[in-house]
């Protein structure tokens, strides 16, 4: 071993292990998944657990850029529930005046997002303006949004109205070329979203806020309308989110959506953001939500292994993710 | 305190990988002596303290303690040996009393529980010791510098130091303040304790040392009594060539109209009522005591900070609520925390070169081709000096942030730049090239405001000088009048007396 090679070998490997980690721990899962089940690969199941991840997918992109920007948001699975019994609600008063058609699903569709820019900004005014921690804003919200969407249903189930669901099916299980409407929506969402992580202005400027808000405010960057921002984006996919999960179930109820934000965040820090703030990638993210799914799609499909340890399995993947992006700056 | 130790580097090698940093470095710490370990960033001074204090292994040589070779396996194999380290950022846990950070640790336990009377009395001692006045019962955060620096050397002593080393103890205090440091350094030296500290401040070197070691690229390059030094000479010695004209001779002259045009500018509660005008090409000094309002001043004009006050460019009114309205007016501000505010240190210099001129590099995507054509010429004409293009800003040396700040501001193109604390903790020959960039950028036809507290820096780079005192501008000097004198008579207050006083 000489000096010479130990050197520029060993940032190389941590920079691999780092980019490579959570693609080698999706492939592991994939082997084990074929080896255990030969359903698994199966186009079917390979739709279910994409489809399923579309959801949390798409709220999870716009996570990281929230987490990059040095925020949070504990909010985003009240909001979708919220959202979700808001656009059935509207959907449903329309109904006799519109007539069951596509008309109205555009209707229900603009409830939505417009829903969650409103919910986005309403977090980000209170984090950004009125200056109070993100953890304790999302934390109220996250509240408010869950009693608001009981109180809608008044403890029970809010239902689309029967007319309406045969119209709204195809948006989750309709698609093209055989791939359902999540999917496709999920990726394009993805690849924006790396797009913009990586190539455009606000992703660079989010990063810069998450890592030293002083420094960006220094460097001329609106560091109030990066973080406002972030919290915006990350609503109006909460927003397309919940018109994708609305078609699938046509109702909604107080246990829509729980722990979606918790879901949301450690598919974001499994796939290499930093929760701290100051660095993410969208396609990270991807990888960490299909983690998740394919755990819990195995457990499913496997006898070995009680379905009900999900959650216990999700959680070493979690804390194991994190040990292994850590730095290993602490040494010098 | 009875025992005294030496410490010696025998022929001491460092390397980090491939790359060498100390090449045979040889120097003894003695008992009752102050040692000054002097040289430009970079040079190998905190590894060699590394070394001393057992935080690093050397690669070749020995560590010597009363000629008997010794292996520290930590620091704290060092300090129970009577060696100690204090670093240049404190040690110390700000929401703790003096008493608990100095036994933090090694707290005194009777049975199960601490001992908080005789620690009490022990840090008495101590601090009586160090003639320091603070309150074993005070907070960390809530005292001066001056006394955190005593602090930490009241821990040292409370660990049986016997070789004492400080890495810059004189950086972040006023000069009142590094006076009481030093006095209780002689008293240390008078006890017998072997001191080793290092500093960029060559007056104080030649102050408060016996003997001086100068290192130049991990060399020993002059060894000797301090006596046998000037400070020309310390100076020539760490950058191997002449440093005498630290400052560039002024080539072209200052226009007539003006740049800038600031009447009546009030920050609140920091500074009120300034009033100035900044010519075309001229290079305006800004200096003043640490807390005379002359960074929040600069902040509040550049819309850092809230301020009301009629403020022109090139003639035209403008209203610069925001540091984006500044850039976009042509005015850009150099922040004197560069670790804090200047640089993201967790990034790139790509990243941070681009930061503040973003826009100029997006057209929908950031054009990362560009990008890297901006940093190899920042490379270029600032003569920064990184290992590899992808290092992150934070391993930089201080010199090398310094000029990619710099290269960051210019970037976007100013035509007026306020730099604040140009040179602060950054070798003496940076500070050289610095003020060279600074003279080229006024002939490039910039106009320039440089603030300071090194009044020699204001002194040797600005056509003109104004004083800042309490919040408002105490006078103004130019010409002939730009002394050290009469500056400081300005900040001090004593400004309408000046010409009985001569």
């Amino acid at each position: 071993m000489t000096a010479t090679e130990t050197r520029p070998s060993r940032p190389a490997r941590g920079v691999n292990l780092k980019v490579l980690g959570p693609i080698l721990a999706l492939v592991v899962l994939v082997i084990v998944g074929a080896a255990l089940n030969g359903n698994f690969l199966s186009a079917a199941n390979i739709t279910n657990v994409l489809s399923r991840s579309a959801f949390i997918g798409i709220i999870a992109v716009g996570m990281t850029f929230v987490i990059t920007g040095g925020g949070l948001d504990l909010s985003v699975g009240s909001m979708a529930a919220f959202i979700a019994g808001l656009m059935i609600l509207v959907m449903n008063a329309m109904l006799p005046v519109m007539g069951p058609g596509w008309p109205l699903v555009f209707v229900g569709m603009l409830t939505a997002m417009v829903a969650g820019t409103l919910a986005g900004f309403v977090n980000g005014f209170l984090i950004t303006t009125m200056r109070i921690e993100a953890f304790i804003v999302t934390l109220g919200t996250m509240g408010i949004y869950r009693s608001l969407v009981t109180w809608l249903a008044d403890g029970g189930t809010l239902s689309l109205d029967f007319g309406m669901r045969s119209v709204i099916r195809p948006i989750y299980f309709d698609g093209i070329l055989g791939i359902s409407w999540p999917i496709i929506v999920f990726a394009l969402v993805a690849i924006s979203g790396e797009l913009v992580m990586r190539r455009a202005a606000f992703g660079r400027h989010a990063a810069a806020v998450g890592s030293n808000d002083q420094v960006a405010r220094y460097s001329s960057v609106n560091v109030n309308r990066v973080r406002m921002l972030t919290y915006v984006f990350l609503g109006i996919l909460v927003g397309v989110a919940t018109i994708m999960y609305v078609p699938r179930l046509g109702s909604a109820s107080p246990s829509t959506g729980v722990l979606w934000e918790l879901e949301a965040i450690a598919a974001v820090i499994i796939g290499g953001t930093m929760l701290k703030g100051g660095f993410g990638r969208v396609w990270g993210t991807v990888i960490g939500v299909l983690i998740l799914s394919l755990i819990d799609n195995i457990l499913n499909l496997t006898d070995g292994v009680s379905p009900y340890l999900n959650g216990a399995i999700q959680g070493v993947i979690i804390i194991l993710a994190v040990i292994l992006q850590r730095d290993k700056k602490a040494e010098s | 305190m009875s025992e005294t130790r030496a410490l010696t580097l025998a022929d001491v090698c460092r390397s980090f990988g491939p790359v060498q940093v100390l090449h045979d470095i040889s120097l003894t710490l003695r008992p009752g002596e102050v040692h000054a370990l002097i040289g430009e960033n970079g040079a190998g001074k905190s590894t060699a303290m590394k070394i001393m204090s057992g935080y690093l292994e050397p690669t070749k040589g020995q560590v010597k303690l009363d000629d008997a070779p010794v292996r520290f396996a930590s620091s704290q194999e060092a300090e129970a040996q009577g060696v100690v380290l204090i670093h240049q950022e404190f040690n110390l846990a700000d929401q703790l009393s003096v008493e608990q950070n100095i036994f933090l640790g090694h707290e005194k336990r009777r049975g199960l529980f601490l001992d908080k009377a005789w620690m009490q009395a022990e840090t008495r001692r101590l601090l009586a010791r160090l003639n320091c006045k603070v309150s074993p019962d005070a907070r960390v955060r809530d005292i001066s510098n001056a006394d955190k620096q005593m602090v930490e050397i009241a821990k040292a002593l409370s660990r049986r130091a016997q070789v004492l080393i400080m890495d810059e103890p004189t950086a972040v205090l006023t000069e009142r303040e590094a006076e009481v440091l030093f006095e209780q350094v002689e008293r240390l030296k008078a006890e017998g304790v072997a001191i080793l500290f290092t500093s960029h401040k060559l007056d104080e070197v030649k102050r408060i040392s016996d003997r001086i070691t100068v290192l130049r690229d991990g060399h020993v390059v002059a060894q000797g009594m301090t006596a046998e030094f000037n400070e020309d000479q310390m100076a020539q010695a760490m950058v191997g060539r002449d440093v005498s004209s630290l400052y560039p001779v002024r080539s072209v002259g200052v226009g007539d109209d003006a740049a800038l045009e600031v009447r009546g500018l009030n920050v609140p509660g920091y500074a009120h009522d300034i009033s100035f005008t900044l010519r075309r090409g001229e290079i305006l000094g800004i200096s003043g005591l640490i807390g005379s309002g002359r960074t929040e001043a600069m902040e509040g004009l550049t819309g850092l900070r809230a301020a009301q006050g009629d403020v022109r460019i090139n003639g035209r009114p403008v209203s610069l609520r925001s540091p984006q309205q500044a850039q976009a007016a042509g005015l850009c501000y150099l922040t004197e925390d560069r670790k804090g505010r200047g640089l993201l240190l967790q990034k790139g210099m790509r990243e941070n070169l681009t930061l503040q001129a973003l826009p100029e590099f997006t057209n929908w995507l950031i054009d990362h081709k560009a990008e890297d054509a901006a940093l190899t010429r920042a490379i270029a004409d600032f003569d920064i000096r990184a290992p590899t293009r992808e290092v992150l800003v934070g391993n930089l040396s201080g010199g090398n942030q310094q000029k990619l700040l710099i290269a960051k501001i210019m970037l976007t193109d100013p035509d007026i730049v306020i730099i604040d604390e140009p040179t602060r903790g950054i070798d003496i020959g940076t500070k050289q090239q610095i003020y060279e960039f600074i003279h080229a950028l006024s002939a490039a036809g910039k106009s320039i405001i440089v603030v300071s507290s090194e009044m020699q820096e204001v002194i040797g780079l600005a056509d003109r000088v104004l004083v800042m005192r309490l919040g408002t501008i105490a006078g103004e000097v130019s010409g002939d009048d730009m002394t050290e004198d009469k500056i400081v008579r300005l900040a001090m207050g004593l400004g309408a007396t000046r010409q009985e006083a001569i």
